[in-house]
């Protein structure tokens, strides 16, 4: 295959792992961010993460998936947007280490302290990453400052502050309201109870504030950044899907409102890097400096034996992954924690409130 | 300290503590894979209890394990951004691959494993434990396999006109014999930790006399892990050894301060010298020992070993002006504490079999003291390997090709590096002293009584799950 045709094919891939990412950690991020909110009581909070727990791990790998093929496809890209956003990405990975070590941890010991400790840890960390990804890439597709150094090499030469603008900001909060009621409509989906209650009244809630601010992002995206009209296909199907996810939400069919919710979060990442192509990162201020899917990319060999391993292990983990959310598809309820005050890592002489 | 230092300093806390973890979870998974198996064939409960009991122990582990694995894949572009231009075409290739071969097959079995105990079959949750142990494994391959670029490249060519290292043989990366002696060597140190870390546990819970039936088992079963993977180290880490004699010469003098070269070069096991080490005052040494590890012969002209400064004017000619030579005292020492630490985790499996031996317990209690920290001495003797090996490189980023020093971020200013290292730095430290918390909890409390097993489909019946978060 060309050069030009394996460049556009990792293009498409890193979209596609993008893809992965916002549609199964979406609701992740969502559900943390939930948290307080939706579930009452010990029984409630720990049968709204159990809906995570198996599955959040495997929904994080798309993330490290997206990062390490970005660096093997895009290595310009890579260098220069993990280097540039360099304070943004910190505040992204110490979240992500408190999400998901409090997952694990929070319900080992019955001390309320260590359990109120490690929900607000959960809530916080989620709602940081939820801002700040639409942050990043709202950032992406405006274009930064970057500039050739003395080596020929783009470099981001803002500071942190400047990747906050009123546009990056409405990013951030399409995200968030997103993810939000993305996890309202997947916790209505996998839950039984009053859960299942109030997540659909969240979600048709929040579900109409991400309608306006994504609608908003959207237009200003498409109107003055844009590369493409073609970019106004995903965000009309981002749009139609979302009305439909709230509709079938009404209605109680939490199956289709998970899935038209998927298919937004799949068409808002579809639709900025529709927006963006053929530009990967484009620079603000020196046309020279912008990075494009030629000039980032790495070279034909290397993508070759990429699209290879692609073509080969992607299916496979298709597979096993589905499977595992088969495997997990029945409701739970909170009826169904045993115990739900006691701490598996519980001393002896710890009595449980 | 600039940004570079800091940036060196931040990727070592952060490295090293990411592979305390590391090598505790590919061992203890395929060890409690090894005890589900035994109670899967045997239907004996002490095994359910023991997979039960470790495997709450690796699942502890595995969470810190798995979030600090996430810096690693982001901070080549943070802090090194001019190396992951330099290497990307190379470096980029095994990492993705990680991901997609590994982290997802880890990561989804993982949960399959944990929360599927009552959803599954009993093969086929034993079959998840597998995968989960299988992934650890292909994830530490790609990983070493991206690190033996950096320690002896491979399988590129230079493009002069985009100043890049460019891919030309992937399968040369993958399957030099860096990276596969390296993968052995840190497999079997991995499952000499775990050994070590089973061994130790369970002699202590013995000694307490909690499920002292099953631990008796895992105590063997930690025993023969430790011997066989004990025996592994020293053999793969012969053959690195004369590997590196090959390909980085001066890792090999550093690590035993040679200076001058010549023929059948003692080993000393202990030095006292200068600070810079290019004095020794008073040693205790080996005669011709260095000269054998590293040639296979003792004396003669074979049996040469070169000696820094010999190698510094090599260099200097090859790559022009430049100090060639790593900070000898430091790959010195930790060359040392490497072996006698792994070498003392044997010891104490050695000793904890010989003193349970045909059913007797010890009630000494420097035995339960042993007992309880035996696992840190191979642990830390894995971090001075890796502090070695990195460290035994340097001035090289990329060995021969790119220094450390033009690999960072142009970007980094001082400040950014500072806020990121004290960042790591403070919440790595809390996150230990929680981690370790419920280490000793858990080992506390010990393997449950008894296991009930919810039958197949029970969690599906509306019935209480038999884990949750």
């Amino acid at each position: 295959m060309s050069w030009e045709t394996l460049q556009i094919i990792w293009f498409v891939l890193i979209a596609v792992l993008w893809i992965g990412y916002f549609v199964l950690e979406g609701f992740d991020f969502g559900v943390g961010v939930l948290l307080p909110v939706v579930a009452k009581n010990e029984a409630e909070r720990r049968t709204v993460l159990t809906t995570l727990g198996p599955v959040w791990d495997g929904n994080e790998v798309w993330l490290l998936v997206a990062g390490g093929a970005t660096f093997a496809a895009f290595p310009e890209w890579y260098a220069t947007l993990f280097s540039g956003f360099y304070l943004a990405l910190l505040v992204i990975l110490c979240a992500l280490i408190v999400r998901g070590v409090g997952f694990e941890y929070r319900s080992k010991r019955s001390s309320m302290v260590w359990r109120r400790n490690w929900d607000a840890a959960i809530t916080v960390s989620s709602f940081l990453p939820a801002l700040l990804w639409g942050v990043a890439f709202a950032n992406i597709a405006k274009g930064t400052p970057l500039e050739l150094d003395a080596n020929g090499n783009s470099q981001y030469i803002g500071t942190f502050w400047d990747l906050l603008s009123p546009y990056t900001l409405l990013g951030g909060l399409t995200t968030l309201f997103l993810f939000v009621t993305h996890g309202a409509v997947f916790l209505a989906l996998k839950t039984d109870g009053d859960i299942r209650t109030r997540s659909n009244k969240i979600a048709s809630q929040s579900g109409l504030v991400a309608a306006v601010l994504a609608v908003a992002f959207g237009l200003w995206t498409q109107l003055s950044y844009s590369q493409n009209a073609i970019s106004w296909l995903p965000l009309a199907i981002a749009v139609l899907s979302w009305v439909a996810a709230l509709a079938a939400n009404r209605f109680g069919r939490e199956g289709f409102a998970f899935l038209f919710s998927a298919i937004t979060q799949g068409s808002v990442v579809i639709f900025l890097f529709c927006a963006l192509y053929p530009y990967v990162m484009p620079s603000s201020i020196q046309p020279a400096a912008s990075l494009t899917i030629t000039n980032a990319s790495s070279t034909q060999y290397t993508l070759t034996v990429m699209t290879w391993v692609a073509v080969f292990l992607t299916p496979l983990v298709l597979c096993y992954q589905a499977w595992s959310y088969w495997v997990f598809r029945k409701r739970l309820h909170p009826d169904q924690i045993a115990d739900p005050s006691h701490g598996s890592l519980d001393l002896p002489h710890e009595v449980s409130v | 300290m600039n940004a570079l230092d800091l940036a060196r300093w931040q990727f070592g806390i952060t490295t090293v503590y990411h592979f305390l973890f590391v090598p505790l979870t590919i061992g203890s998974a395929t060890l409690v894979a090894i005890m589900q198996t035994a109670w899967y064939r045997t239907g004996d409960e002490k095994w359910l209890k023991a997979t039960k009991f470790f495997g709450k122990l690796l699942l502890i582990n595995f969470a810190i394990g798995v979030v600090t694995g996430i810096v690693q894949e982001f901070q080549f572009g943070m802090a090194w951004s001019d190396y992951s231009r330099f290497v990307g075409d190379i470096f980029g290739a095994p990492l993705a691959v990680e991901g997609l071969a590994s982290f997802f097959l880890e990561s989804t079995f993982l949960g399959l494993w944990i929360f599927g105990w009552d959803r599954l079959p009993r093969g086929l949750h034993l079959a998840t434990i597998w995968c989960v142990a299988a992934g650890t494994m292909l994830s530490a391959y790609f990983i070493l396999a991206a690190n033996s670029f950096m320690q002896h490249p491979v399988g590129y060519i230079f493009n002069p006109v985009t100043k890049r290292a460019e891919l030309v043989d992937f399968g040369k990366v993958l399957f030099q014999n860096t990276t596969y002696t390296t993968f052995f060597h840190v497999i079997a140190s991995a499952f000499l930790v775990s050994g070590v870390m089973v061994v130790g546990v369970s002699l202590w819970l013995m000694m307490r006399d909690q499920s002292a039936d099953a631990m008796r088992k895992t105590l063997k079963l930690g025993v023969i892990a430790t011997i066989i993977s004990g025996m592994a180290v020293m053999y793969t880490g012969d053959v690195q050894a004369k590997i590196m004699v090959a390909q980085q010469p001066m890792k090999m003098a550093a690590a035993e301060a040679v200076y001058e070269t010549g023929e059948n070069v003692p080993f000393s096991l202990v030095t006292v010298g200068s600070l810079d080490g290019s004095e020794s005052y008073w040693s205790l040494d080996i005669p011709g020992l260095t000269s054998f590890l590293a040639t296979g012969s003792w004396t003669g002209p074979d049996s040469t070993v070169q000696g820094i400064n010999d190698l510094q004017a090599q260099y200097e000619q090859k790559f022009g002006p430049g100090e060639y030579a790593p900070y000898v005292p430091l790959v010195f020492w930790a060359f040392r504490a490497m072996i006698g630490l792994g070498v003392l985790g044997i010891l104490f499996a050695l000793f904890a079999a010989w003193i349970t031996r045909k059913g007797r317990t010890p009630d000494a209690p420097l035995v339960k003291i042993a007992a309880a920290v035996a696992f840190l001495f191979p642990l830390i003797g894995i971090s001075a390997g890796w502090i070695f090996t990195e460290m035994g490189r340097q001035p090289w980023i990329v060995f021969g090709l790119m220094k450390t020093s033009d690999g960072v971020s142009p970007t980094l200013t001082t400040t950014q590096a500072l806020i990121s290292i004290v960042t790591f730095t403070l919440l790595y430290g809390v996150l230990a002293v929680i981690e370790f918390g419920l280490i000793i909890r858990a080992v506390k409390i010990g393997p449950p009584e008894t296991v009930e097993l919810a039958e197949l489909g029970d969690a599906d019946s509306g019935r209480p799950l038999t884990f949750s978060y």
